[in-house]
């Protein structure tokens, strides 16, 4: 599913973030990491260098060095891009089972794939079949128990958000994710009816992600206060870029970050 | 009816953030109709501090600390979660030494964390002596945590891949001198409040979660055993070599706050049982596993959960093939288990909320993260 290491670069909110994270992570990593290194601005110069360019992600905001950066990332780029080999994609394998073959029958071309990946299994659904899996895991599987709802957000690709729920069934003791993929602005059908968890989990979901959920009781953010107005875990919102925001919103002066 | 000043019907009633007994920055609000509770709603994120984002901007080995300041009154816990979760990413395991250790120190804390939860409690149901007992054993593990790897509370004990640090000249001892004290101390805690009349008439009955409730909101850990589910990830799942000890899962049948204060007492004594076990067979051999000096997992994702103090911890994380965690997702046990809060206290009373924020075991660190 990543397949985007040079997208990463090219488009990503952080495309600095990236290179100027790496000498940090120390010298090993040869080729890319070089250039990045040289281009990298005196911040990074003394005895801590991981904590500075990380820390902020040394993002595009800042008017001043912008150009620099953008130079550095350049550079980098191709080199990033030239050098890794592993493959981008995650490397899972077909998961087949009782489980999956009673799904499949059950909800046709709805289940998109079963994978399997570090001895974890889930599947991938298409969006509208979520809430509808959900209850069939439960009422008929014994999956009972909905760990976790969460979010990934992968903004290169034309369906940039990624929503996991993970599910647990005591009688079996087995544990499984399930993941559909939805474009910009879908809300996808809530799962309160099915597992009353859901509920605060996806509030956080919508807080740091602004996906809403479609007949959720009670769609307000959770953790943010009502008045925040981005959604901080979109790859575009960078820390650095939010905290210069606040601070200016409400002390009104430049922020020292 | 008339309109007299008596005749109020409903009052809505603010308690927290700053409030004493709702340990921490939680806000409850309360709607009551006299002494009676009609709902209640939780307002958090006082403590909010982005983990999961600073996460993505940090290398692997950087975020490791920072999941100490979530559960901070279990710190070890917290990093043995995440420990793991990269661990799996990466497809190494830490060496049996290293295991061993980890699990001595992950049980202490257990211990700890249920100690301040016990001295916490008490002292919310009116009862001031258990809360100095308490805090005077969890002493004894803090200090061995901080002869350890000098750290008392947020310890960062451990690396990804298994140990930095070697345990120190008189580690075994120590712990086997705690665990022999600490047993007589968990008689003496429940000589004060087991059977205590008072203590018995103000839990029993009150915030009742029942098992098919427990799976409904999803609450784990503690909560979950004393409603008759027996279910601890420790053997469900078992990590770290769990596997190889002998210990029991406490189980109640009823539900409430005094069954889940049972549960947790005799979690005190399995721990310390798990404690000793381990010490004695501390495997020799290397603490830490081959990672690198630079961890780069390969692209894909993992979910790993441990049985924290408080229920099941679990790290969901995305890793692109950089230096740096694409996505972390941190599922923490008292956020969840806080959502039943509503639940409970409906039909209680107002001085049963405060008794059951208690037995919730929260901590608004790892609940607002």
């Amino acid at each position: 599913m990543p397949d985007d290491t040079k997208p990463e670069g090219a488009s990503a909110p952080e495309p600095t973030s990236e290179p100027a994270a790496k000498p940090g992570a120390e010298q090993p990593a040869p080729a890319e990491a070089q250039p990045a290194a040289e281009a990298a601005p005196a911040a990074s110069a003394p005895e801590k260098p991981p904590a500075a360019p990380a820390a902020g992600g040394q993002p595009a905001p800042k008017p001043a060095p912008a150009a620099k950066p953008a130079a550095a990332a350049g550079a980098a780029k191709p080199a990033a891009a030239a050098a890794p080999k592993a493959p981008a994609a995650m490397a899972a394998t077909p998961w087949e089972s009782d489980l999956t073959r009673a799904l499949k029958e059950e909800f046709g071309d709805q289940i998109l794939d079963f994978s399997s990946y570090a001895g974890q299994n889930f599947l991938a659904a298409k969006p509208e079949a979520a809430v509808p899996i959900l209850e069939s895991l439960k009422e008929i599987h014994d999956f009972d128990y909905l760990v976790d709802v969460t979010a990934v957000h992968w903004p290169d690709k034309p369906e940039p958000f990624e929503i996991v729920y993970i599910v647990y069934s005591f009688a079996r003791n087995e544990r499984i994710r399930m993941k559909i993929r939805i474009p910009e602005g879908y809300k996808p059908r809530t799962a309160v009816p099915v597992h009353l968890t859901a509920n605060w989990l996806e509030r956080e979901v919508y807080d740091m992600f602004g996906v809403e959920f479609e007949g959720h009781p009670d769609m307000r953010r959770i953790l943010l206060p009502e008045e925040w107005e981005t959604f901080p875990l979109r790859k575009e919102n960078s820390i650095l870029k939010m905290d210069q925001h606040w601070v200016q919103e409400n002390l009104g002066i430049e922020s020292g970050q | 009816m008339a309109d007299t000043f008596l005749d109020s019907t409903e009052l809505v009633l603010n308690m927290g953030p700053q409030h004493p007994s709702t340990h921490g920055v939680l806000r409850v609000i309360l709607k009551l109709d006299g002494e009676r509770v009609l709902g209640t709603e939780c307002v958090i994120g006082y403590l909010h501090r982005g983990v999961e984002k600073i996460a993505e901007n940090r290398t692997w080995q950087m975020f490791a600390p920072y999941v100490d300041r979530m559960d901070y009154v279990a710190a070890v816990s917290n990093g043995l979660g995440y420990c793991l979760a990269v661990e799996k990413l990466l497809g190494v395991e830490a060496p049996p030494r290293a295991q061993a250790v980890r699990v001595i120190l992950t049980e202490l804390n257990r211990i700890a964390s249920h100690l301040l939860w016990l001295g916490t409690h008490a002292l919310d149901i009116g009862a001031i002596t258990p809360l100095f007992y308490c805090m005077r054993e969890r002493e004894y593990v803090l200090n061995i945590y901080e002869k350890y790897c000098g750290a008392r509370l947020t310890t960062h004990a451990f690396r990804i891949g298994g140990l930095q640090y070697e345990t120190y000249e008189g580690f075994e001892k120590e712990c086997l001198e705690f665990c022999d004290l600490f047993e007589k101390k968990i008689d003496e805690y429940e000589e004060l409040l087991t059977g205590n009349r008072i203590w018995q008439q103000r839990l029993t009955g009150v915030g009742i979660l029942t098992a098919e409730d427990c799976k409904e909101y999803g609450v784990t850990g503690p909560m979950l055993r004393a409603a008759g589910v027996k279910w601890d990830i420790r053997k469900a799942q078992p990590y770290s070599g769990y596997e190889k000890y002998d210990f029991e899962i406490p189980v109640r049948e009823n539900g409430d706050t005094y069954d889940r204060y049972i549960v947790r007492m005799q979690e005190m004594r399995q721990s310390v049982r798990i404690v000793r076990q381990a010490v004695a067979d501390i495997p020799a051999g290397p603490i830490l596993a081959k990672v690198g000096k630079v961890i780069k997992p390969p692209v894909g994702e993992a979910y790993v959960s441990i049985e924290a103090p408080k229920g099941e911890l679990g790290y969901y994380v995305v890793s692109d093939g950089s230096t740096q965690p694409y996505r972390v997702r941190i599922r923490p046990p008292s956020f969840v288990n806080l959502q039943a809060l509503d639940k409970m206290c409906r039909g209680a009373l107002v001085a049963d909320v405060v008794a059951i924020i208690g037995t919730t075991d929260i901590v608004l660190g790892e609940v607002d993260r």
